[in-house]
């Protein structure tokens, strides 16, 4: 059985980590994610677990990569000016084909920013963000809880597929309390061997973890391995939520905190008569294109809401094409739009 | 002075003469003949100078060299 | 010609622990000294099956083709930090960070410093040539002053690019690390003082002693436009007046 307790996003995300079976942490002070730091300083060591707190953010997912490489379960955590310095390491475990969990609780940028919260690293952790072709998937929780299945969930991806894996979560996610269920942990005994970790060449030959050929054709090789791996993600892992959209003329498109405050703003429309339903990607890589696409056939407006100057917007853009309205409403900097705000732009669209 | 060998790989060696200069007998020189890759490799010129030091095994970069030694008798 | 071999003794040959790829490396660099007597300490301590060798960015990058032992390739000067990622997640393996002064003493300065002062239980070879390699013969922190490189074409002015950094010696002033010592591979017994300080490093990280670090003074022919044999002789004329020689931590 579970466990019921009152825990803020960032610790949720620490506690279900330990939970999955993450035997090595390794991160940087950063404000609004240090309550997830704190949480593992306390609870890896008391478990026999591995937490560095590291020099820098490239120190901190660079041992990640170590850790990744033996063929433990690893995470680091960050917030977005400490994501940016991560994102070579990024690009080497994605290039390398290592399993690892990132945690962004994103804040307001560019530049330092503040420490509020924000969306406005949607384009970094899902069209690339680091140097080569490369995803990796992209989980968009929008509750507290959610925060915590989807964190058990990464780890599981990330073996699967042996890719990195980014929790994008925001500010407001990671500073909220609610209650959770807390899910048992894991049996690490149980997990599938990783016969390819560099665990010492004892009874058979040197594994060796690299993103590195200089002869074009075997780089070119190892970039088809990433693309066919990629193409089976999206096949399998597309997650989305669908809210009150059976008879919905306007469509909010939306995740993480904005679709949450985007649920209280269906309640309100409706009150009104306006037939307002979600629709909220929970794999923000793979984004739900197929299913955003066959849901704008039915109607008006894909109103897509975001705490960005629109980023998200383009995948939508992509997924409806022609087929529906596709306007816009942000709020950058840390502001966090309102049901009233939202409310407002809706009743633009509803005839 | 007990006799020693060297055998040269002559694929691995790449001319560098770092194990001509560490020769302490004047064992080894530059042959003239070139490898596949285009080195100019060494060669004993004088091996019955060898006495089996292995200095020039220990100075060898490309690890191209195996040093032999005489057994001396109980 | 003493050819009769059932009269000899093989006293010399390749280390186990080394595959049989060919060395990537110019004619006369030492890097390749290095190697065989990393391979030659592998055999000796029988840590091959469970040596990790970190292969850096630079021209030890293809580090990983050299040793029957699993590898792993990392960013540029990040290895200290991806060896304490390996060596806290599993403290049994033996691991390796293979450094060039740029790699290590340059973009790696974070990593490399906080590696060692955390004390991680690795053994790190820190190979200075005074120069990038793999590039061309760029400035490295390790150039002299008035050392001609493609980057310091009227030679290193300290005005403009500052004075060649004496990692070592700023790693030993940390309290963590057990040894630090700086070698060279210009003549054979050199050769033989800096095989002994690899040993040692490699034994201090299997008896659980902590942070080991062996500078090595290495040769570029290529980009000091030297021959290998002078080359050499610039070590113990010039760079070790810099680089002086000699063991600098030793709590071991």
């Amino acid at each position: 059985m579970g466990e019921k307790v009152l825990l803020r996003g960032n610790e949720v995300i620490a506690e279900a980590a330990i939970r999955a079976g993450c035997q090595c942490y390794f991160a940087y002070p950063i404000t609004p994610q240090a309550e997830l730091l704190e949480h593992m300083a306390v609870n890896m060591p008391r478990l026999g677990r591995t937490f560095v707190q590291a020099e820098s953010e490239l120190g901190a997912i660079n041992m990640v990569y170590g850790a990744a490489s033996v063929g433990v379960r690893t995470m680091t955590s960050s917030s977005s000016p400490g994501i940016s310095l991560k994102q070579e390491g990024i690009s080497y475990l994605a290039g390398s084909s290592l399993p690892a969990v990132i945690v962004n609780v994103v804040r307001g940028g560019p530049g330092l920013g503040d420490i509020a919260p924000s969306q406005c690293d949607y384009f970094q952790a899902t069209k690339g963000g680091g140097h080569g072709d490369y995803h990796m998937i992209v989980l968009g929780p929008s509750t507290v809880p959610e925060a915590g299945t989807l964190t058990m969930l990464a780890f599981d991806l990330a073996d699967k597929y042996r890719t990195p894996v980014m929790i994008l979560a925001d500010g407001m996610l990671g500073q909220m309390m609610e209650p959770v269920d807390l899910p048992d942990p894991i049996d690490v005994a149980s997990l599938p061997k990783k016969a390819w970790a560099t665990t010492g060449a004892k009874g058979r030959d040197p594994n060796i973890i690299l993103s590195f050929d200089l002869d074009p054709e075997v780089l070119k090789r190892m970039n088809l391995e990433l693309q066919r791996r990629y193409r089976e993600i999206e096949k399998n892992e597309v997650r989305y939520e669908e809210v009150e959209t059976g008879d919905a003329d306007i469509v909010i498109a939306a995740y993480g905190t904005t679709a949450r405050i985007a649920k209280t703003v269906i309640r309100m429309a409706r009150a009104e008569g306006i037939k307002l339903g979600l629709f909220r990607p929970i794999t923000l890589w793979p984004f739900p294109y197929a299913p955003l696409k066959k849901l704008s056939e039915r109607v008006s407006t894909v109103l897509t809401v975001e705490m960005s100057a629109g980023q998200m917007w383009e995948d939508v853009r992509l997924a409806v094409a022609e087929r529906a309205e596709t306007p816009f409403y942000g709020e950058m900097g840390g502001v966090v739009p309102t049901p009233r705000g939202i409310l407002r732009e809706v009743k633009k669209y509803a005839h | 002075m007990p006799r020693g060998m060297v055998v040269i790989d002559k694929e691995r060696c790449k001319g560098c003469g770092l194990c001509i200069a560490a020769c302490p007998q004047k064992v080894l020189a530059y042959s003239g003949q070139l490898n596949h890759s285009g080195y100019n490799v060494v060669h004993t010129e004088h091996p019955e100078a060898c006495v089996g030091c292995t200095f020039c095994a220990l100075t060898c970069p490309d690890i191209a060299i195996e040093v032999y030694r005489e057994k001396v008798a109980a | 010609m003493p050819t009769d071999l059932d009269s000899m003794v093989k006293v010399f040959s390749r280390p186990k622990s080394l595959t049989e790829a060919r060395s990537t490396y110019c004619p006369g660099c030492q890097h390749g000294i290095l190697t065989r007597i990393i391979g030659q300490t592998i055999d000796e301590l029988n840590i091959a099956e469970r040596t990790l060798i970190i292969a850096p960015v630079g021209c030890s990058v293809f580090a990983y083709l050299w040793y029957r032992c699993d590898a792993v390739q990392v960013a540029h000067g990040r290895a200290s930090a991806v060896a304490t990622g390996i060596k806290r997640a599993d403290p049994n393996l033996v691991v390796l960070s293979y450094q060039g002064d740029g790699d290590f003493a340059s973009i790696g300065t974070a990593e490399s410093i906080h590696a060692a002062n955390r004390g991680e239980n690795i053994t790190v070879i820190f190979v200075n040539n005074q120069v990038y390699g793999m590039t061309g013969g760029e400035m490295a922190p390790t150039t002299l002053i008035g050392q001609k490189t493609t980057t310091t074409p009227s030679g290193r002015d300290a005005a403009m690019f500052g004075y060649p950094i004496r990692f070592s010696e700023m790693i030993a002033q940390l309290d963590a690390p057990v040894y630090v010592t700086r070698q060279a591979l210009y003549d054979t017994k050199r050769i033989m003082d800096a095989t002994k300080a690899i040993k040692k490093a490699f034994t201090n990280q299997v008896e659980g002693k902590g942070y080991s670090l062996v500078e090595v003074l290495a040769t570029c022919p290529t980009n000091w436009h030297m021959k290998p044999v002078d080359a050499s002789r610039h070590v113990v004329d010039v760079v070790t007046k810099v680089y002086p020689l000699g063991d600098l931590v030793d709590r071991g």
